[in-house]
């Protein structure tokens, strides 16, 4: 552990970047804004989630360990079962509990 | 702020409750290890907000990081978030004194569940709505980073593969929205990039490139993407 002081100033610089990237569209954007930022406003969504979804899967290797077998599984049941019940909470619990228990009784 | 909305912020809420108190505690687990107290998650966890950067932190503090090389990182990993802001400025504008907390805490997790614009019932407040469920998810990230660092080491359970519940949260956005969508170019678009940008990088400095990347085809594919009209709610 590094010193109080340290510490607190580190904690100040995370806390006041990810402030401003999180306002700076707003303080930019909100007076006047351009067509081509609101239509990115618009499509953005349906990108980000896909590349958060890969954003989670980035430390799969399907090379090693357990090629991403128990990843596979569990995104496809989500999806499927997300696809029939429209039910996030169900897909959520239902896929979540399939990959700890694949995780920690099947490949482990 | 009447009862039906805090419900129902509630009930949207619930998908990110198990996850963020899992992910929280992880980080509290960390930092204790690095030799900080309950209370110092507490304070990070209410001011920083952020998941990964929090984890990156803990990395920062226990090295004794320069301010530039925190500032840096910090620019890096959460760079994404100018994206979100850019797709708030519709959902939030009316807000008022509730936007800038919204903004304050709009967090991967937040993000995907507004940006899905969920139906809400008669009588319930979008503004509000909105607002509560950000000060819910902060409520529960607050808590699973105490707990963390305060039971650190002394967990009751096996939790390995808990924090799949972040992936399974997208998959059911994603699938939502791939419906609700005409044409699938978007999410095409950022599935692919993602991708490739994850092979090429590799998973340490994938985001920056595909952010662009995703910029770059979104704009190529305007055209097409803008024709087919109707995909867009406002």
């Amino acid at each position: 552990m590094i010193n109080t002081e340290h510490s607190l100033i580190i904690i100040a610089v995370m806390a006041g970047v990810t402030i401003v990237l999180r306002l700076l569209p707003y303080f930019v954007f909100s007076k006047n804004t351009p067509k081509a930022v609101l239509y990115l406003g618009n499509v953005l969504p349906y990108s980000i989630v896909a590349m958060l979804l890969v954003y989670c899967l980035k430390e799969v290797d399907i090379t090693a360990g357990n090629h991403g077998i128990p990843e596979f599984i569990a995104v496809l049941l989500a999806a499927v079962l997300h696809k029939r019940k429209h039910n996030t909470l169900l897909t959520i619990l239902a896929a979540t509990i399939c990959y700890m228990v694949l995780v920690q009784r099947f490949f482990s | 702020m009447n009862k039906k909305t805090v419900k129902r912020a509630f009930i949207a809420s619930l998908p990110i409750m198990a996850g963020y108190v899992v992910l929280g505690m992880g980080f509290g687990v960390l930092l204790n290890k690095a030799g900080y107290s309950c209370l110092w998650a507490v304070l990070i966890c209410v001011t920083v907000f952020s998941g990964t950067m929090q984890y990156v932190g803990v990395d920062l503090l226990a090295s004794g990081a320069s301010v530039l090389q925190a500032a840096l990182m910090t620019l890096m990993v959460n760079a994404r978030h100018l994206f979100y802001g850019i797709s708030m400025l519709e959902r939030y504008k009316d807000m008022g004194w509730r936007k800038w907390y919204a903004f304050f805490g709009l967090t991967d997790e937040t993000y995907s569940i507004v940006c899905s614009d969920p139906e809400l019932p008669e009588g319930v407040d979008r503004r509000n709505f909105n607002f509560l469920l950000t000060l819910m998810n902060h409520c529960y990230w607050i808590i699973g980073g105490f707990l963390g660092a305060l039971l650190s080491s002394a967990l009751p359970f096996n939790s390995t593969g808990l924090e799949f519940s972040m992936t399974a949260l997208f998959v059911s956005v994603f699938v939502e929205q791939w419906e609700k969508s005409e044409n699938h170019i978007a999410a095409v678009i950022g599935l692919s990039v993602s991708l490739i940008c994850l092979i090429i990088f590799g998973a340490d400095g994938f985001l920056i490139p595909a952010m662009i990347g995703i910029s770059i085809g979104l704009f190529a594919f305007r055209k097409k993407i803008e024709g087919d009209g109707k995909r867009d709610k406002h």
